[in-house]
């Protein structure tokens, strides 16, 4: 059963490369560096590696060349792609593989150079037309990934009386994290009046409400719990771990206030046994001002329709009753195309107690939650400290 | 020839008729055109004239250069029918398109053929 999977493996290396600009580099060589220092954190050597995931936003056989370029010899391959939220859905599959005895020691990595790439992401999205058709949404020419987010912002205005100033209630708390992180590509303050008069891009959604796009790579490395306990770093057990998806594209989708982070949330918490009120720290996929909102409500941290009211009382900022997006988020911190291997990395240090200024004091607890698409796909996983298991 | 429902779809825009298909089995109305009905797996659609009136789920304005044709309208409708489609809300500022609002068939794109658009009801 899910359930008896609950612990059974934990993350025990971290690394990243290539934050903010990578120019000169290509997105294998910046995931290298980050895998190598992942799994030096791990104390262990890439000859450990047996088993990898790994995804692209661009190249569909990327799992290849990364086992190529790493010079791995896997047992254990899972290349899914699902958006953002991959490299979080990666962790159930490859608890599977640890707990069945598939492999020993899974590498999660991703790396992303779309900042200084000669291809640029209107060429990509330009290709995509003909190599990831959506003949029923094209024709319209929605600014995607952004627009469905602001049909999804204008709709949840409409249904709950969310407003503008609560949306940028969101901008200014991951500002705020950002500040107490050396490593976020924005610390500069921010004012309620720089957000609210900056350029829109699509209504009700300004530029300030959009995640960063930079260059990027992060890796993560899974072993079995009892492993874990002889390797140097304090293990990050996985409590919990779902992932669940509606549909692709946003006029399929059943609704855009409610996400299928509502079943995933509900599944990550059944398998971890612990419910929203007992999390410590959350770290949601904020691509744009409004999924936080969304989150907050769909994993349960507030009713639905309550997300504005909630973040409009200070809860999430630096010293709020919920610490969310503590590394300044996607919308302050980093964003290189798919974000969730950072969100993930940013729990562990948490767990660790290793995030100086921006540590969340006796974090045990951690709530990370991925989305990828146009809220298409929604990965939730609980992790917690040797405490919690 | 035989063609799958997307090339019938396109087909039928092309020589000016805008059809969506109704399960014959559970009576689910289907958007965007598929081989069997997502609701209950039949392969029994046939296709048919909507009434063209529907509803306005969610609206934005994209934002673009007046030299690039200026700011345009993306909204999501529900038809009466059931289904949901993205379209454009022709024949109206695009910020005026408000949620709720009733709008109804307005054309299909003249140049194109690959698009449905829409506009206030009671305006044609």
């Amino acid at each position: 059963m899910v359930n008896e999977l609950r612990g059974k493996a934990a993350i025990v290396g971290v690394g990243q490369a290539g934050l903010g600009k990578a120019e000169g580099f290509s997105e294998v060589e910046i995931l290298a560096e980050a895998a190598r220092r992942a799994v030096a954190d791990a104390g262990l050597t890439m000859a450990d590696i047996d088993g990898i995931t790994t995804a692209s936003v661009t190249a569909p056989m990327w799992a290849m060349l990364v086992i190529e370029y790493l010079g791995l010899n896997t047992k254990f391959i899972d290349s899914t792609m699902l958006g953002g939220a991959s490299f979080v859905a990666h962790m159930f599959p490859a608890i599977h593989a640890l707990h069945s005895g598939q492999c020993n020691a899974v590498l999660v990595c991703y790396g992303s150079t779309q900042r200084t790439s000669s291809v640029d992401r209107a060429t990509i999205a330009q290709v995509r037309r003909s190599f990831d058709p959506q003949p029923y949404e094209y024709p319209y020419n929605p600014l995607n990934p952004l627009s469905t987010y602001a049909l999804a912002a204008a709709r949840h205005m409409h249904e709950y009386g969310t407003t503008r100033d609560q949306l940028t209630d969101v901008v200014l708390a991951a500002r705020s994290w950002a500040q107490l992180n050396p490593e976020a590509l924005r610390r500069q303050p921010l004012s309620r009046a720089e957000v609210e008069g900056s350029k829109m891009i699509s209504d009700p959604l300004t530029v300030a409400d959009c995640c960063l796009v930079n260059d990027g790579a992060g890796a993560y490395v899974m072993v079995r719990a009892d492993r874990a306990r002889d390797l140097p770093q304090k293990p990050t057990y996985v409590l919990g771990a779902a992932t669940h998806v509606w549909g692709r594209q946003g006029s399929s989708l059943p609704s855009l206030t409610e996400t299928a982070a509502k079943v995933s949330g509900e599944r990550a918490f059944s398998m971890a046994g612990v419910t929203a009120r007992d999390i410590d720290v959350a770290e949601l996929y904020d691509a744009f001002s409004i999924n936080t909102i969304l989150f907050l409500e769909d994993l349960g941290f507030c009713p639905k329709g309550e997300g504005g009211r909630f973040v409009s009382d200070g809860a999430i900022e630096p010293g709020g009753d919920l610490p969310v997006n503590t590394n300044g988020g996607g919308l302050s911190c980093i964003h290189p195309g798919m974000y969730g291997i950072f969100i993930t990395i940013e729990a562990v240090r948490q767990l660790r107690g290793d995030r100086g200024d921006g540590q969340v004091d006796g974090a045990e607890l951690a709530l990370v939650h991925g989305n990828g698409g146009t809220l298409s796909s929604q990965s939730t996983a609980i992790l917690g400290a040797e405490s919690t298991l | 020839m035989e063609t799958g429902p997307q090339a019938k779809y396109f087909s039928l825009l092309a020589e000016g008729r805008f059809k969506i298909q109704e399960c014959k089995s559970c009576g689910t109305c289907v958007f965007y055109p598929r081989v069997f009905c997502p609701d209950c797996g039949s392969d029994r659609l046939e296709w048919f004239v909507p009434a063209g009136k529907a509803t306005v789920y969610s609206t934005t304005v994209v934002r673009r250069d007046p030299e690039k044709g200026g700011d345009y309208n993306v909204a999501l409708v529900d038809l009466v029918e059931g289904p949901r489609m993205m379209t454009c809300i022709k024949g109206i500022t695009p910020n005026k398109v408000q949620i709720g609002m009733e709008v109804e068939f307005h054309s299909i794109d003249a140049e194109t053929h690959d698009a449905v658009y829409f506009q206030p009801a009671g305006d044609a």
